[in-house]
């Protein structure tokens, strides 16, 4: 276990030297993150850097603690009874996991997609403005060009222009996964955070929504668990692989799909467990 | 060699599909029996009260001559009642509910407090009069007012309403309260855009449960000791004044007959209010009511 440890430690300050990051373009570093729910530890001694523009993917097998780590950078995590956290993330230099940090403010900078789609019972455009509108933005022109904007980045905007005023569970699953990809986009996030966010799809929507991926790294940073190989392959530059709670490895895609550190994650990869 | 003999099924289909009949059968004469009692006390009523319901009968105060009697203080009463009861029960039993669902934390203190409202919702309701007229009759000298009973009723139909719309905000998908929380909206945003929108047909129909009994209890009313007498209607929520009910209790408490088809017809114009008053909610409900 301490060897593991020291294992994934030694990585990331590998992976860190290598890529050349330097503190700027670092939007989430994660110290020595634990976490237990009761007594029973979902995270240990995490240690991982999320860099600018990057498409990282968590990979790991059922139980591993990948969404609880996702839904620890954005303190979602919170609305569960009897979670305890023990370290540091810091994002853009300030620790979140501070109590003086208002959860309001971090999650309008990172926003979360989730597994299963989920629309509220409202049209599609006040579905779309409703992360602008919590935030105090009530000029009608505003809004009009926040929605435009964010439909059309999340590549949903010719399928519904008509019906903006339609009911978003009109659209069909594919459909209100981008959609809530658009509401998303809507609040300007520095980070996007998606647990799963095609597993509930049609490989033809899923295909929709990775392409859509490439092209939100231009201009975010996407945190994206997954269960799919070939996914975490075709569009991720680096993938953490998680089990039983620790990080084994973390390190750039391509390296991790051809030639990986541990053994482990090469069995899990190649399918011999997981 | 296989468990389930074909033949056997055969031959035991006929009384399985008797005994289906027989429950059947059962349950149909069930419901019909509620049916049949409902139709005899309609038709009870209307036989008897119709021919009284008239202009007159609605405009006229009460008086000691059947033929000039009319329900109009007591009606006008009823709605009285109602204003002030329907915004007092709904806004301390929604607040407490969202209170106890949203931001209350769950420990052994709103625990208890849970199993005491249910509680509460089974004491009789003349239990609820001796306390009215205890604190608000006697110790805040409101005396036999409108707000006195008021706040009585209040009392008496807040466990349905608490109960009611804790269901009612419980059944909103977490999901969605999650979608919001991810954009960054504070728990009061969720609640009012997202979590009551998608609440208020459960809440509505509790609300109405609540109102429905207001309206028709008699029995906290004479504890309060509301008069059963009053021939000017309340100016302000200190007045003293009666309500349908009363009216009627009084009504079937006299010796004459003519006063009897007084009571029918003073049950007609209460069992219309109810109508009417479920009517407004089916709308609003309807107004709101989406799948999610
Ligand atoms: N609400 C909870 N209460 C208690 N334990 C939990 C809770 N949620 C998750 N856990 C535990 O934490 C561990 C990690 O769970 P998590 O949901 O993060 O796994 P995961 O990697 O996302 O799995 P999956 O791929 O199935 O989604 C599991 O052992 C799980 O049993
Ligand atoms: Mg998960």
């Amino acid at each position: 276990m301490a060897k593991t440890m020291e294992t994934s430690q030694s990585q990331t300050e590998r992976q860190t030297n290598g890529t050349g990051s330097n503190e700027k373009n670092i939007v989430y570093k994660t110290k020595e993150l634990n976490l237990w729910y009761g007594d029973n530890q979902a995270l240990k001694n995490i240690n991982l850097e999320i860099i600018e523009n990057e498409v990282t993917a968590i990979i790991g097998p059922s139980g591993c603690g990948k969404s609880t780590y996702i839904k620890t950078l954005n303190r979602m995590i919170e609305l569960i009874p009897g979670v305890r956290t023990a370290g540091e993330i810091s994002y853009r230099g300030r620790n979140i996991l501070d109590k003086s940090y208002e959860v309001e403010e971090l999650r309008t900078k990172v926003g979360m997609v989730f597994q299963k789609p989920n629309p509220f019972p409202k049209s599609i455009y006040e579905n779309v403005v409703y992360g602008p509108r919590i935030h105090g933005i009530r000029d009608k022109k505003i809004l009009n060009e926040i929605a435009e904007k964010s439909l059309r980045g999340a590549a949903i905007w010719d399928e519904v222009k008509d019906r903006l005023n339609q009911n978003a569970y009109g659209l069909s699953g594919g459909q209100q996964q981008r959609l809530c990809i658009a509401r998303c986009l809507a609040i300007e996030p520095d980070v996007i955070l998606m647990d799963e966010p095609t597993s509930a799809l049609d490989p033809i929507s899923t295909l929709k929504v990775e392409e859509l991926m490439q092209e939100l790294k231009k201009s975010y940073s996407i945190i994206i668990v997954t269960h799919n190989m070939q996914q975490a392959a075709r569009i991720s530059d680096k993938t953490a692989f998680f089990l039983n709670g620790e990080v084994v490895e973390f390190t750039k895609t391509t390296k991790m799909f051809s030639k990986p550190d541990d053994q482990r994650t090469e069995d899990y990869i190649t399918g011999r467990f997981g | 060699m296989k468990y389930i003999d074909d033949r056997k099924v055969i031959s035991t289909m006929k009384p399985r599909m008797a005994r289906n009949m027989i429950f059947r059968s059962l349950f149909l004469l069930a419901t019909l029996f509620g049916l049949l009692v409902l139709g005899i006390l309609l038709y009870r009523i209307l036989s008897q009260g119709l021919g009284y319901l008239d202009l007159q009968f609605l405009q006229s105060l009460p008086s000691r001559r059947p033929e000039q009697a009319g329900v109009y203080t007591a009606l006008i009463g009823s709605v009285w009642l109602m204003a002030v009861v329907a915004p007092i029960s709904l806004f301390l039993g929604v607040g407490t509910a969202i209170y106890l669902e949203e931001y209350a934390s769950k420990n052994v203190i709103t625990t208890f407090i849970q199993i005491n409202i249910s509680n509460l919702a089974g004491v009789p309701s003349i239990v609820f009069g001796l306390l009215g007229l205890t604190v608000f009759v006697r110790a805040l000298f409101l005396g036999t007012s409108v707000l006195a009973a008021g706040l009585t009723m209040s009392l008496l139909v807040l466990p349905v309403i608490i109960v009611a719309s804790r269901e009612a905000i419980r059944a909103v998908p977490k999901e969605l309260r999650e979608a919001s929380y991810g954009l960054g909206a504070t728990k009061w945003q969720t609640i009012i855009r997202i979590v009551l929108p998608a609440a208020i047909p459960g809440i509505l129909t509790g609300a109405i449960l609540a109102l429905s009994r207001a309206i028709g209890e008699t029995a906290p009313l004479v504890v309060l000791g509301l008069p059963l007498f009053v021939a000017f209607l309340p100016k302000t929520v200190f007045d003293i004044f009666t309500v349908l009910p009363m009216q009627i209790y009084n009504w079937t408490s006299r010796p004459q007959e003519e006063f009897h088809a007084l009571a029918a017809a003073g049950i007609i114009v209460l069992l219309s209010l109810l109508i009417l008053l479920n009517t407004i909610a089916v709308f609003i409900r309807n107004k709101y009511q989406k799948r999610y």
